[in-house]
């Protein structure tokens, strides 16, 4: 009796989560000229076909997948060799270094935007130059990107025996070296997961890409100029290819994570 | 000059406080050296400033008469077990191993043939492509030591590579260790707290507290002449007591004078004095100078400890017969069971066994055993 | 070495103080100079005016956070019951909708609740009467659940997870049954999960301005519409939006620290550091 009342209540609380998901996948491929979005008139594939051909679509995804590429690479890189730098640091300054990479975190989204366009526009009064655009995005996508990098890193550090970065060293290997065979190998798993936590979220964010973008257009900012004006089932059309695409890609990195744990299972 | 290490007037401190101060310490070449005492004694930043983990703030270190004081980790000729082994949790046994010689670039037959000898050494053929995490605690201990010799160190420092291991597994480890190092003739220094390990290992002990060393010897020269009171109570069981040097071999503690065979602390000189609990022989009361009554018993299997409370002074003895609680006993000192040191900072705060009990016991080894903190 | 490494964290420091910390303190000058760049409290004291928009703001999203938790913590506390294998499925299952973009998400909630939407439409054909819904503060507050849910139920489970059966049958072994064992250890030992999903929930829900638009209609202005509107909308004036911004700040940094009050725990890792 308890168990299937904690089963209709998961269900429940599922179908809450995917119904408008459901929706926006079944209407995308709604044959209609109307465009409305809540009268099903017989299946089509039209949007997709529109969708591929709309111009302003491509580029704004072209747009943000550069930037994505681009903000991850750089806060991995930066947020890994800095919380090996935050790792080693006595408890007081470690504790400010936390401070100030929680602080964006907890700081509402808005604000963060809002303060870095007032950056940006401001250096441009005083340096010139123009203020706000692809440059301005990949700066702002990097900073709210940082914290998450550092937060997946430090733990994996912490919880490396500090030993083994000596062994390397005791073994023969310069510093630099030891790090990138012994270390890295270590951290590999925070790194990645940092990675695509940037990744992801650049992908992801409106807010303060919204503030600081500027005419540049990235897919996000393209959809809400979609929503604010006229409403046309390529939305719909655009939510399913991505949401397939994040599926297709949640499923491959499954399915390779249950064989690594199998084989290491057989090995054992 | 056979001494392989040289450390002179070494001194070291973590923020303000000071672990090492002017330390000497002379290791001979394919001697197996033992640093022992209570965590937080120095004896870790020792080995790890061989190591080149630490820079000291002042004085230097020598390798064969080379000043190797500046020299980065990597490029000393010496190697570490540390506490907990630091296997490389990303590769195999195999690929351990050969981490330092694929370093150094050799070929991968050579390392082959050198990984193979080593865990024969080892006593692990057969698990050069397991897993580390899948060995046991004393195999990953092993694979430890085969991956710091395949990399052919002068010397091998060990950082209580046996702490984490049990009791059993530990004894064993001692002897193989042993064999080891008289089979490559490699310089050992060895780190532990643990005194009996030291004692069966070592040709020299080093004893050390508070960042100096108590004293150095041969095994048998500290466990029977301790120097002071600190090294007598932290080396076996012993009874300390006041006395005073009446004159060459006869001192006086206890309310008596006896027949010693130390001399040369001049006349009416107050001393320490040391009695080990199995030197003493329990007699009937009325055929000796020293009585009392026994308040403990415990059974230790080859023999019993049994306290006796002679005038308020509580003396340990370790006898094969069984005396009840409450039996008055007489206790039989010859010369030789007496060994006399001159008093030191430590005297005083050793000796009575008037807080003894077994838990107490327990409390001390565990306190031991904890990590040194350095 | 150990300084070397300590030197690591140069660049992060150089470009947090730049993109973070100076930012921020434009915003504060901003807020208390006037257009051209005099000292003022003008910006600052006609926030006031606004008070009706911020208790709007913090009341929803507190009813968010709220029922956020009513109807996140049984499936945290369900999935936790689960086998390892179906709780990582689980997990995986509340994240999903979270890759959507969050845009589309609400959007879709647009077509449900629409007068002539897919649940109007549903009840008029089952002849029920149909519900206006959308640009109400109710829709709102769906959306803010909507969205944020998981960012409760992730913590929430993480905590769950990790309390020790043996707490929870020694509690049973002293007599509690399992009602008592759920409010007097399960609850309190989820505490930080509470707080942390809650602080999850709120901030971003407090501080939204897509919802209140999409959902909303003109009705329910919430603090982030008024700071949109004064840095990209109709009524620039990024003083103004400033201190709006520098108060929404400050209510935010009161409301964790009312919310950390009940965490009597060290801040653990990655916690909120106040």
């Amino acid at each position: 009796m308890k168990k299937a009342g904690g089963r209709i209540y998961t269900f429940l609380v599922f179908l809450f989560l995917y119904a408008p998901i459901l929706v926006l996948i079944v209407f995308s491929f709604n044959d209609t000229e109307t465009a409305s979005r809540t009268v099903w008139s017989g299946f089509s594939l039209r949007w997709y076909e529109k969708l591929f051909e709309d111009r302003l679509i491509l580029e704004a995804l072209r747009n943000t997948l550069l930037i994505a590429v681009l903000s991850a690479a750089a806060s991995t890189v930066l947020g890994t060799v800095a919380a090996i730098g935050i790792n080693s640091m006595k408890r007081l300054p470690q504790r400010i270094m936390m401070n100030i990479t929680n602080f964006p975190m907890v700081n509402p989204e808005i604000v963060t935007g809002v303060s870095l366009m007032l950056l940006f526009v401001f250096a441009v009064g005083l340096f010139g130059g123009r203020s706000l655009g692809m440059g301005s995005l990949i700066a702002a996508h990097i900073t709210f990107c940082l914290p998450y990098v550092i937060l997946s890193v430090l733990p994996k550090l912490r919880q490396m025996d500090p030993n083994l970065y000596e062994a390397a060293q005791d073994l023969g290997c310069p510093p630099v070296k030891a790090f990138f065979k012994v270390v890295l190998p270590e951290i590999m798993p925070g790194v990645v997961t940092g990675m695509i936590m940037a990744f992801t979220l650049s992908i992801d964010d409106f807010v303060i890409s919204y503030f600081t973008s500027g005419t540049t257009q990235t897919l996000p900012i393209y959809i809400y100029s979609m929503t604010r004006k006229r409403v046309s089932p390529e939305i719909n059309a655009l939510s399913t290819v991505l949401f397939a695409v994040v599926m297709a890609l949640l499923i491959v990195i499954n399915v390779r994570q249950g064989r690594a744990q199998r084989a290491q299972k057989e090995d054992a | 000059m056979n001494n392989i290490l040289s450390l002179q007037g070494i001194a070291v401190s973590y923020g303000k406080e000071q672990v090492l101060g002017g330390f000497h310490l002379d290791i001979r070449d394919g001697e197996f050296v033992t640093l022992l005492g209570p965590s937080g004694c120095g004896k870790t930043t020792v080995l790890r400033t061989i190591g080149g983990f630490i820079q000291p703030d002042a004085g230097d270190v020598f390798f064969y008469g080379k000043n190797i004081t500046a020299l980065p980790p990597h490029k000393r000729e010496v190697n570490t077990i540390f506490q907990k082994y630091a296997l490389f949790p990303h590769l195999n046994v195999y690929d351990n191993i050969a981490f330092g010689m694929r370093i150094k670039g050799k070929s991968e037959k050579e390392i082959k043939k050198t990984v193979h000898e080593m865990l024969s050494m080892v006593n692990l053929s057969g698990f050069a492509h397991r897993g580390v995490g899948q060995l046991s605690g004393g195999q990953q201990q092993r694979v430890a030591i085969a991956r710091a010799l395949a990399n052919e160190p002068k010397v091998l420092l060990l950082d209580e590579p046996l702490g984490a291991l049990d009791l059993k597994l530990r004894k064993d480890m001692q002897v193989e260790l042993k064999k080891i190092q008289q089979q490559t003739g490699i310089t050992f220094v060895f780190v532990t707290h643990d005194q009996e390990e030291a004692l069966s290992m070592s040709d020299t002990v080093v004893v050390m507290d508070g960042g100096d060393i108590q004293q150095i010897g041969s095994p048998t020269d500290i466990y029977n002449e301790p120097k002071n009171a600190f090294v007598a109570d932290f080396i076996g069981e012993s009874n300390i007591l006041d006395g005073v040097m009446l004159e060459d071999y006869m001192v006086r503690f206890a309310g008596q004078t006896f027949r010693c065979l130390d001399g040369g602390f001049g006349k009416d000189t107050p001393v320490d004095v040391v009695i080990r609990p199995e030197d003493i022989d329990v007699v009937q009361a009325d055929s000796t100078h020293i009585t009392g009554e026994v308040t403990n018993v415990t059974f230790k299997g080859v023999h019993y400890e049994i306290i006796v409370d002679v005038e308020g002074f509580k003396w340990m003895i370790q006898s094969t017969d069984f005396r009840a609680v409450g039996d008055r006993i007489g206790l039989s000192l010859t010369p030789d069971d007496i060994h006399v040191m001159e008093t030191s900072a430590y005297s005083g705060r050793f000796g009575d066994y008037s807080t003894f009990s077994d838990e107490m016991d327990q409390d001390r080894q565990a306190e031991g055993g904890k990590e040194d903190e350095d | 070495m150990k300084t070397r490494s300590k030197l690591l964290s140069a660049p992060y420091t150089v470009w947090m103080t730049i993109f973070i910390v100076l930012p921020m303190v434009l915003v504060a000058w901003f807020a208390f100079t006037d257009r051209e760049g005099h000292f003022t409290l003008e910006n600052i004291l006609s926030v006031g005016q606004y008070s009706n928009v911020f208790l709007r703001s913090i009341w929803l999203g507190a009813v968010a956070t709220l029922i956020s938790l009513l109807m996140g913590y049984p499936l945290a506390y369900i999935i936790s019951k689960m086998s390892e294998k179906r709780q990582s499925v689980m997990v995986m299952l509340v994240m999903l909708p979270m890759w959507m973009n969050f845009l589309l998400r609400t959007y879709a909630w647009m077509t449900l609740l629409e007068d002539n939407g897919l649940i109007n439409a549903a009840l008029r054909a089952l002849g029920l009467p149909g519900v206006h819904m959308i640009n109400t503060a109710g829709a709102v507050v769906l959306g803010m659940v909507y969205n944020y849910i998981p960012y409760m139920i992730l913590p929430l489970y993480s905590v769950l997870t990790k309390i020790d059966k043996s707490v929870i049958e020694a509690a049973e072994d002293l007599g509690a049954n399992s009602r008592q064992v759920f409010l007097k250890v399960v609850v309190p030992m989820s505490m930080p999960g509470i707080i942390s999903g809650a602080t999850m929930v709120f901030v971003p829900a407090v501080s939204t301005f897509i919802i209140s638009k999409m959902l909303g209609g003109g009705g329910n202005l919430l603090i982030g519409d008024l700071i949109d509107m004064q840095f990209l909308g109709s009524a620039y004036n990024p003083n103004l939006g400033s201190a709006i911004s520098l108060v929404l700040m400050v209510i935010i940094l009161i409301c964790m620290g009312i919310m950390n009050q009940f965490d009597d725990e060290e801040p653990g890792e990655g916690g909120v550091l106040l």
